[in-house]
Formats: structure tokens, sequence, C-alpha cells
């Protein structure tokens, strides 16, 4: 399915972004909302994952239905899951295109990544 | 176990609400009890696992290091370096800022702020266009019609509706909630749109058409629009105008829906033309909802010192502004800053993924009461005090108000002021070593 992809502030995830590193931010972070007819049409159901990809990356999350969002539209609580599918150009004002940008989304039988594993694989050029 | 005690009215450090009701219930160096804050402020001053030591990488791990080794490891980097970034301190006081600004100045790098990946948008558009702005307190007592676009105080800012806009009673508003005309517009229907009379639904991106069909519409010129724009049908924005017209005072609060949407400062630019038009019929402002607490403050204190709000440059020795080129994700994204240091923010989370992984590729500082995946990128960490629960200091509500932060508890860590003052000195010190060298 392809969608328009929103961030945003929880307030289990503004409650959690001070321990970024627990289990209960990996909660509230690391999930993508879709629309109930998204969610029943892609036959997901809790504890089910979803992958997402564009241009910029792909990010596995679990899916969570929400009935205030309209069809082909997800959000994810603002945080590093749901920044590997923003790119950098910021359009001469320094601010990168955090919402509505367009992402696939395919159920997943793939395990969402911990926040240690997300930065897992970096490189150091500088030690 | 000492007696506990009472702090009343202590100012709430989370979001740009400043709350100043907060009581707090202290027993010894420990925080008890936390009434009257929402669940994102008590999450903050009931607070969470802390880093303890300072720490430097060394054979790629962090390991444990003295204050003062931290401090001159922190200085070499920032010395060494052609363009450091100086980025964060939305979570700070302003005095931190001021120390911060020194240091930015004193290394020659540039200083940013975290607006830029939030209401830096807003930022510039209000220096294009000025605010048609008031504080919190005249919404609060006049306002009797509130719009909130692209934002979600009900998860954001829990306590906005209450304390400030649509749920608050005043002076001139006695009847709260019910004497007031609330409208929310948004891409989804979110919590906040649940406490609104007139919830409008709009196309993702379509935030500059939208405003601009409201703004033909209040001008008399609705016969040049279509009939449907942004997914709203022209009828419904009639009547939307013709509510904003009618406002006896009106406010218009907007946040990251609109800044980080397709058009973005143009779309605020659009949105204060919209304000400005309609004070030819009735009173109405403008307001973005600063979501960190101090990210008022770090603007306020960079305007008044350099003269610009953020993203401000000292390589060429005098302060230079021009995001797009000198914002920490632009600086990053093209390699530019060949260090960086980390205060009061976690770039490591809210910076694009090719924008951390260029954070990645340098020296990073971090200076932080958690860890975070910031600290996972850093190669100095020191831990600091909590301002606004463990150190005093300024900040500046999201209406530009100050209001003093106060000291809940005790903290035998270092302060964000009192680390950048260290740092400054020893980049000072190990600076003049250097000329003696040479001389």
């Amino acid at each position: 399915m392809l969608a328009t992809m929103i961030s945003g502030r929880t307030l289990a995830q503004g409650a959690g972004c001070e321990s970024k590193m627990s289990p209960d931010f990996f909660k509230a972070a690391a999930i993508c909302h879709l629309s109930e007819r998204d969610f029943k049409s892609m036959q997901l159901e809790e504890g089910k994952n979803v992958l997402l990809k564009n241009e910029f990356g792909q990010v596995v999350l679990a899916a969570r239905a929400d009935a205030g969002l309209p069809e082909k539209m997800v959000f994810i609580p603002m945080g590093p899951w749901a920044n590997i599918l923003v790119g950098k150009e910021t359009g001469g004002c320094g601010t990168p295109h955090f919402k509505g940008l367009m992402v696939e989304v395919e159920a997943t039988d793939s395990p969402v990544l911990s926040i240690r594993e997300l930065f897992s694989k970096r490189d150091r050029a500088y030690v | 176990m000492s007696e506990p005690i009472l702090i009343k009215d202590a100012v709430c450090s989370f979001c740009g609400c400043l709350c100043d009701d907060i009581d707090v219930e202290v027993a010894g160096s420990r925080i008890q009890r936390v009434k009257h804050a929402c669940r994102l402020g008590s999450s903050k001053i009931m607070g969470h696992e802390r880093m303890q030591n300072p720490m430097i990488r060394k054979n790629g791990e962090l390991v444990a290091t003295s204050f003062q080794e931290a401090y001159d490891r922190a200085a070499q980097i920032l010395l060494a370096a052609n363009e450091p970034l100086l980025y964060g301190w939305a979570c700070t006081s302003c005095e931190a800022h001021k120390k911060g600004i020194l240091l930015a100045e004193e290394v020659g790098g540039v200083i940013d702020s975290t607006a830029t990946v939030c209401h830096g948008p807003s930022v510039i558009g209000i220096e294009e266009k000025g605010l048609p702005g008031a504080t919190l307190g005249q919404v609060k007592n006049r306002a009797d019609t509130i719009v909130f676009w692209g934002c979600n105080p009900a998860e954001a800012h829990p306590r906005h509706f209450l304390r400030y806009s649509s749920n608050s009673s005043g002076r001139f508003t006695p009847q709260g909630r019910d004497g007031r005309k609330v409208v929310v517009v948004d891409v989804r229907e979110t919590r906040t749109a649940k406490n609104a009379d007139k919830f409008f639904r709009i196309n993702p991106g379509s935030d500059y058409e939208v405003i601009s069909a409201l703004r033909m519409l209040i001008a008399g010129k609705g016969e040049s629009i279509p009939e449907e724009v942004g997914g709203v049908l022209k009828a419904d924005l009639a009547d939307l105008a013709d509510v904003l017209k009618s406002a006896r005072f009106g406010a218009l609060f907007f946040g990251l829906g609109i800044t980080h949407s397709r058009g973005r400062y143009k779309n605020i630019d659009n949105a204060l033309s919209l304000v400005a038009e309609l004070n030819q019929y009735s009173k109405f402002v403008i307001m973005p909802m600063r979501g960190h607490y101090n990210v008022g403050g770090i603007g306020q204190t960079l305007a008044w010192s350099s003269g610009y709000p953020m993203s401000v440059d000292y390589t060429r020795g005098a302060p230079y502004f021009n995001p797009g080129e000198t914002a920490a994700c632009d600086l990053l994204a093209r390699r530019d800053a060949d260090a960086a240091l980390v205060i009061a923010a976690d770039a490591g989370s809210n910076f694009p993924r090719a924008i951390v992984e260029a954070l990645a590729e340098i020296p990073v500082i971090q200076i932080d009461p958690y860890e975070n995946p910031t600290t996972l990128l850093s190669d100095v960490v020191i831990p600091c005090a909590i301002a606004g629960v463990e150190v005093e200091g300024t900040a500046y509500r999201m209406d530009g108000l100050a209001l003093r932060l106060r000291k809940m508890v005790d903290c035998s860590l270092p302060s964000d002021e009192e680390i950048l003052t260290h740092i400054l000195e020893s980049v000072q010190k190990q600076r003049g070593s250097m000329s003696t060298k040479e001389a």
C-alpha cells in the first residue's frame, strides 16, 4: 500500500522522551498507526508488524489501528524510527521535510529493531 | 528521614507552556510527588535513570573519566575543528545559552537550536511578516474564538486547553469552553479535534492552499476559488471565514503539522498574513506552539546576543545567519561541520537518518542528564544537573514571557552553565599554550 507518512508527539512518546533507552519508549515510539480500514484490509492484528520503505530508508514497526486516521495515511510517533524515512533536504530553510512523505507499507514477519540495534551498524571515522 | 518539604508554584520545564502552578513534594534529595503537572511534566520532574560519570571514547568504547579530563578533551575537539557545530539548547536555561554563545564565538563555530527541526520555519516566517501576537494571559482572558491548526496540544501541551486557551476561564471569558468557538484544522482527527466545535480535515501538504482560500474568502473574492480546496468544500471554508471574521478576539495556534509539511516557512508566512488581515474585522492573534520548554529562550538569547534567532555562524568572526546554509542539518548534510557539541537535545533521535550518519562521522561531545541515541555516537559524554529541577534559571514561555525556573532538589552533578564555563576556560587555556609554543 502506498501511503502518506506523518509523525508527531504522543503522550506516551513525550513521557518517555527522556528515557529513550527504556522499553517504555520502544513501546511508545517504534509503532506505526494505520487507519482502521487499512489495518483490516492488510489483515493486520495487534502484535503484527509492518515494513515501511521509501527512497530514504526502510523500517519495521509494530502495527496499530487508529480511528482518527484517514485511509492511506500512517502516523509514527516522532523519534529515530520515524526519522529513518526522512530525507536530508531542507528546502533552503534548515528544516527537513518530516511530514507528508510517501511510503510503501506492507505486512512483515521481520522484527522491530531496538534502539541500540538501530545505532549499532555505525562505523566510526573518529575514535 | 527528613520531613517532606512542599514547593509551591514551581515551573514545569517540559513544554513551552511552562505551567507555573506545579506543587512538588521533596524529602531529602528526592522528589516524592508532583501535583498539577500533566503526564509529560510529571514524567520529567519525577525523573529517569541518569548518567552519573563523564565518559570518553577509547578504543571504540565509552569509559569513565574525570570531569576535568572530559572538559579538556571537549575543548581539544572544538579547537581542532574548522567548523564546529554547537547544537541543541532547548532544554536548558538562558544562563547556559549565554555561555554557549560565548563558546561558539571563542571557537569560531556555528550555534543552532532544535528550532531548526521544529519551528524554524515559523521563525523565518515571523522574520518576514512580523507576528500579530499576544500573551497566553490575554488569550485566556479575552479570546472567544480559538483555532488549532496542525497542532495537537491534547498530547503535546496537555494543559494548554485548561490553563490558557479553549477550556480556560478568564476575566472576560467566564463561561470557559462553553463561551468559545473552537476550530481544529488537521490532516487527521487527533485528540485535540475531539475537543473542537468544528474539525476540518485537510489533505496533507495543502495548508498553503487552504490558508490562501480563506484569505480570498475574507477579502470577499470567494468567486475566484474552486469548489473544493485541500479536501475542504468551499462552502465549509466560507463558514470558517465567517467564524474568524466575527470573532471578538481570536487566537490561532499552530504546530509542526504546518512547519514540517510542504511549503514550510511559506505556510507560516501565509498564516501570518491571514491573521494580519483578520485584524481588519476583529482582534486576532497567532502563536506557534513551541515544543521544548526553552526553545523560545535560546531564540531570545541568540537574538539579543548576535542579532539572529538560530543557525548563527561565528566562523567568520562576526555573526552570520542563513538557514538552509548555516542550519545544523544543512551543515551536517554537506559534511561542513567537522565536530559537534550536542547539549540539551537528542540529535541522534531527532535528525533524519542521513544526517545522523553524518554526525556519526565526526567527533561529538554530549552534555545531557540522560543516555540516549546521541550518547551512542559521542566521543565525550558529560552528565549534567537538570535545569528547572536541580538548577534554577530563566526560560521563555511560548508567548515570549520570561519565567524563573526553580531548583527543587540538590544534585552533585554540574549544571550546563558550569560545564560550558569549564570547557570555555579549557579552550582559552589550551589556546594560550598553543600560542606560547608557537612564539
